[in-house]
């Protein structure tokens, strides 16, 4: 009879718990995905194995289709359904091959998070620095992360000492289409070339 | 005093100008002024020219700089940094930020006599707080002028209108080493001087952004335009003097992310 009550017991528990998620704190998301990122980056291994396990990284915690969509900006909206599908794949294969080489170049860096400010109920952003080291100053970091689920925050632009890698990519992306007739086969082509190289 | 008066005229003649057109709205109150580049093709070729200049000059001449021991390095920005304050002062004062021309002020005279001519900064270890340059083109934006089209100027690379502008009115007085050294008539100073001065500010710039910009270079799809952008993104913080701690103006007009869902 105790052994029925404790095993009812556990799977009240058990089947209880497995309904409940955890907001996650978008401070403690960043400070733990950089964590990730700044022990691969001091790991004994090749750059290539480097980039595999930092594009892992990136999968699991930046909003990729988000920052492509909004890097797309207006154009976005004249698209078909197929468009946007080749586009979203083009985008990722760019963006994780771009991010992961600029972060690559780093050895160990070491980042703090400061402090976070909640923009509305989909955005906070959270401010940290990159620590000096003798060959450069301290530099800021914000991040832009999108809390519309609470329990899977994403990461969704970084502002690095004011300056939004999101918007510089849309700027670059408008300069391409603009100096194509706004065609967008012609960015497809741009990002083919360049994850291709 | 002629020259004091010919920017003030200089400056409120480009206000004025800027304002002619108005729709009867403040400028001021206008959220976004877009930079437009009315002269890309020109703008691009300007561009290819300074980074065949960057790659065969600048650069080498960078990374040599880069080379060179810490202390004289960090004496080098800090002498060069207490010059700008040079520029700093006068437009803090046109900004009305009276209280800062003044601490500015202090660490200027602070910086020159204990820091031996700017090469030591004591001023910071005394606790002045943290050295924020300030230009013309700033005090013009600030005053309500729109940045007008984006330039990329021979050799002295991006810019606009506006900003070139304000680097007009150093060379019409607006910059005490410039008159003190183009136009003083002293023994020490003259224009050979001033002239390497400048180089030496942008062979400092390049060294402390070596790696940025190859980086940055090496993951563009379309280098002009990144520069471009981060060229106007960092002017529009400058001149709404953001910094930490007023996040919400940096943040509250962007409403491109509003519209991104994909959940």
């Amino acid at each position: 009879m105790k052994k029925i009550f404790i095993l009812t017991v556990f799977f009240i528990i058990y089947f209880t718990n497995l309904n409940i998620t955890y907001a996650i704190s978008p401070d403690v998301f960043i400070q733990s995905t950089v964590n990730r990122a700044s022990q691969v980056l001091s790991e004994n291994i090749s750059k290539e194995e480097k980039i595999n396990k930092l594009k892992i990284i990136a999968k699991e915690t930046v909003d990729i289709k988000g920052v492509g969509y909004y890097s797309l900006g207006s154009a976005r909206k004249s698209l078909n359904n197929e468009q946007k599908d080749t586009y979203s794949s083009l985008f990722e294969n760019y963006f994780l091959k771009s991010f992961s080489s600029r972060l690559a170049e780093y050895t160990n860096p070491e980042i703090d998070v400061k402090n976070k400010q909640i923009l509305n109920k989909n955005y906070t952003i959270v401010n940290s620095v990159l620590v000096a080291t003798a060959e450069r100053p301290e530099i800021k970091i914000d991040w832009r992360v999108y809390t519309k689920n609470p329990n899977n925050p994403l990461i969704r632009d970084l502002i690095i000492e004011g300056l939004s890698l999101a918007r510089t990519q849309k700027e670059e992306f408008t300069s391409i289409l603009n100096s194509n007739d706004g065609n967008i086969n012609s960015l497809f082509k741009t990002l083919e070339e360049f994850t291709n190289n | 005093m002629i020259k004091t008066f010919k920017i003030i005229f200089l400056l409120f003649f480009l206000t004025s100008n800027t304002l002619a057109g108005s729709d009867g709205e403040l400028e001021l109150s206008k959220k976004n002024k877009s930079t437009k580049d009315c002269f890309e093709t020109l703008n691009r070729a300007t561009f290819a020219l300074n980074q065949g200049l960057d790659k065969a000059i600048l650069k080498p001449v960078a990374k040599g700089y880069r080379s060179l021991p810490s202390p004289i390095k960090k004496g080098t920005g800090n002498v060069l940094n207490n010059l700008s304050t040079l520029i700093t002062i006068p437009n803090n004062v046109l900004q009305g930020d009276i209280k800062l021309a003044a601490i500015n002020t202090g660490r200027l005279v602070v910086n020159t006599t204990l820091g031996i001519l700017g090469i030591f900064d004591p001023a910071s270890e005394m606790g002045f707080p943290k050295y924020v340059k300030e230009d013309y083109g700033q005090t013009l934006g600030a005053w309500g002028v729109g940045p007008g089209c984006y330039l990329v100027l021979p050799v002295l690379g991006p810019s606009t209108i506006r900003d070139t502008a304000g680097m007009f009115a150093n060379v019409m007085g607006g910059d005490p080493y410039y008159n003190i050294s183009v136009n003083g008539n002293n023994e020490y100073l003259d224009g050979k001087f001033f002239a390497a001065t400048k180089m030496l500010s942008a062979v400092e710039f390049r060294a402390t952004n070596i790696d940025s910009f190859d980086n940055l270079e090496k993951n563009s799809v379309d280098f002009y335009a990144s520069v471009r952008s981060l060229y106007t993104q960092d002017r529009e913080n400058k001149i709404k003097n953001t910094q930490r701690g007023n996040i919400e103006v940096i943040y509250k007009e962007d409403s491109g992310w509003e519209e991104i869902d994909t959940k």
